[in-house]
């Protein structure tokens, strides 16, 4: 009886309970997952229609692209898909300093993954494979091949944001998780935190065969 | 635990660690398999084969990592619709970029194919003072030629206009 009255202190007053709070949070993630779908989706679709316009200018000039560089961050994100989810799993069964850890490694991946991305764009800047009218490389044969340095840079560019808001959001749960604020009993933020960094992971197994590994 | 009773409700799936490093195993392997396919020349298929192992793995990660497997159907469905949606978004849109050509003669066959600003770069290659490579130098006397060939057309076309 006494328990019904007095409430846990992760539970907001406007949920009738813990699961109902829990499962509110999780669709609102799934909604927003929805969206970002359907966000990458108008890039996914410019793709699909330069593509299929200029074949042979994506065959020519993606030789630009390092597909070594593009595998290992393609391993990287991966391994850092499954730090996150066993940083949810410890939560769950209260290890909270294994899960800390795990989400330390999640950082840290996400991290490399921006340092490798990083030198990749630096080189591209350097030589001057850039969007659109900025770009000056004539080493690419073919007519064109700056649609797509335009395409590679506004995909992965905004996947790049992603990763670093994830990075972001991942640190600060961090500080939290540090004050003991999540249990077996109360993980929402990392549940769905982890759902997103996932969708992240999953936009670049989908880009990485789209610009590293044509033809 | 004073949350005990809500706990036994959560629908918590602890899964085994194995799970998770299996898991990832595979995706390790199937990303390889991806990049050894890429040097296979399939040709057209080529596209199709990583495009089918791009969403073998997209899947793995969905049911998996996100649980879609053992979570509420709904959150499978609402991933699912936005899917569908999108393939809508792309079919319906290239219906009609694919088919420009039907109509407009220019788009079929465009007189001058490299954008307007290919011209400028050519010239500030030849200006430039033997940049990096022997292969940019040859290239760039490729694009040159080309340019040139498609100033005639130009040329020759225009009175016609």
């Amino acid at each position: 009886m006494k328990e019904s009255l007095t409430h846990p202190s992760y539970l907001h007053h406007h949920y009738g309970d813990v699961d109902q709070q829990r499962e509110a949070a999780k669709l609102g993630m799934w909604l927003f997952l929805v969206t970002e779908v359907l966000f990458f989706g108008g890039l996914f679709c410019v793709y699909a229609i330069y593509r299929a316009w200029y074949p042979e200018l994506f065959v020519n000039a993606h030789h630009a692209l390092d597909w070594r560089l593009g595998g290992i961050n393609t391993l990287v994100l991966i391994a850092s898909s499954v730090t996150m989810a066993l940083a949810i799993r410890s939560f769950q069964v209260d290890k909270q300093k294994l899960a800390i850890g795990m989400m330390f490694a999640t950082v840290m991946l996400a991290a490399t993954f921006m340092v490798i991305k990083y030198f990749e764009y630096a080189h591209k800047f350097h030589v001057g494979q850039l969007p659109g009218k900025f770009y000056t490389y004539t080493g690419i044969e073919g007519t064109n091949p700056h649609i797509f340095f335009s395409i590679y840079f506004a995909m992965t560019g905004l996947h790049g944001i992603h990763v670093i808001i994830g990075i972001g959001v991942i640190l600060w749960l961090m500080s939290k998780a540090r004050k003991g604020s999540y249990h077996s009993g109360y993980y929402t933020p990392i549940e769905v935190t982890g759902l997103y960094w996932h969708l992240v992971d999953l936009v670049w197994i989908f880009l990485f065969p789209l610009f590293y590994l044509i033809g | 635990m004073t949350d005990s009773h809500s706990q036994s409700e959560h629908k918590d799936h602890i899964l085994p660690v194995k799970l998770y490093l299996s898991v990832g195993a595979v995706l390790f392997f199937l990303t390889i398999v991806t990049v050894a396919a890429s040097r296979i020349d399939l040709g057209q298929f080529n596209l199709i084969v990583a495009m089918v192992i791009a969403i073998v793995k997209a899947s793995i990660v969905g049911l998996f990592f996100m649980h879609l497997l053992w979570d509420r159907r709904f959150y499978m469905s609402a991933m699912l619709m936005s899917v569908l949606f999108l393939g809508v978004f792309i079919i319906i849109t290239m219906s009609d970029t694919m088919r420009r050509g039907d109509i407009y003669e220019e788009v079929r066959h465009p007189i001058v194919k490299d954008a307007a600003m290919y011209k400028d770069i050519d010239k500030s290659k030849n200006d430039a003072h033997g940049v990096d490579s022997h292969d940019d130098a040859q290239a760039a006397e490729g694009n040159e030629a080309e340019s040139d060939a498609e100033k005639d057309s130009q040329e020759h076309d225009t009175p016609t206009h």
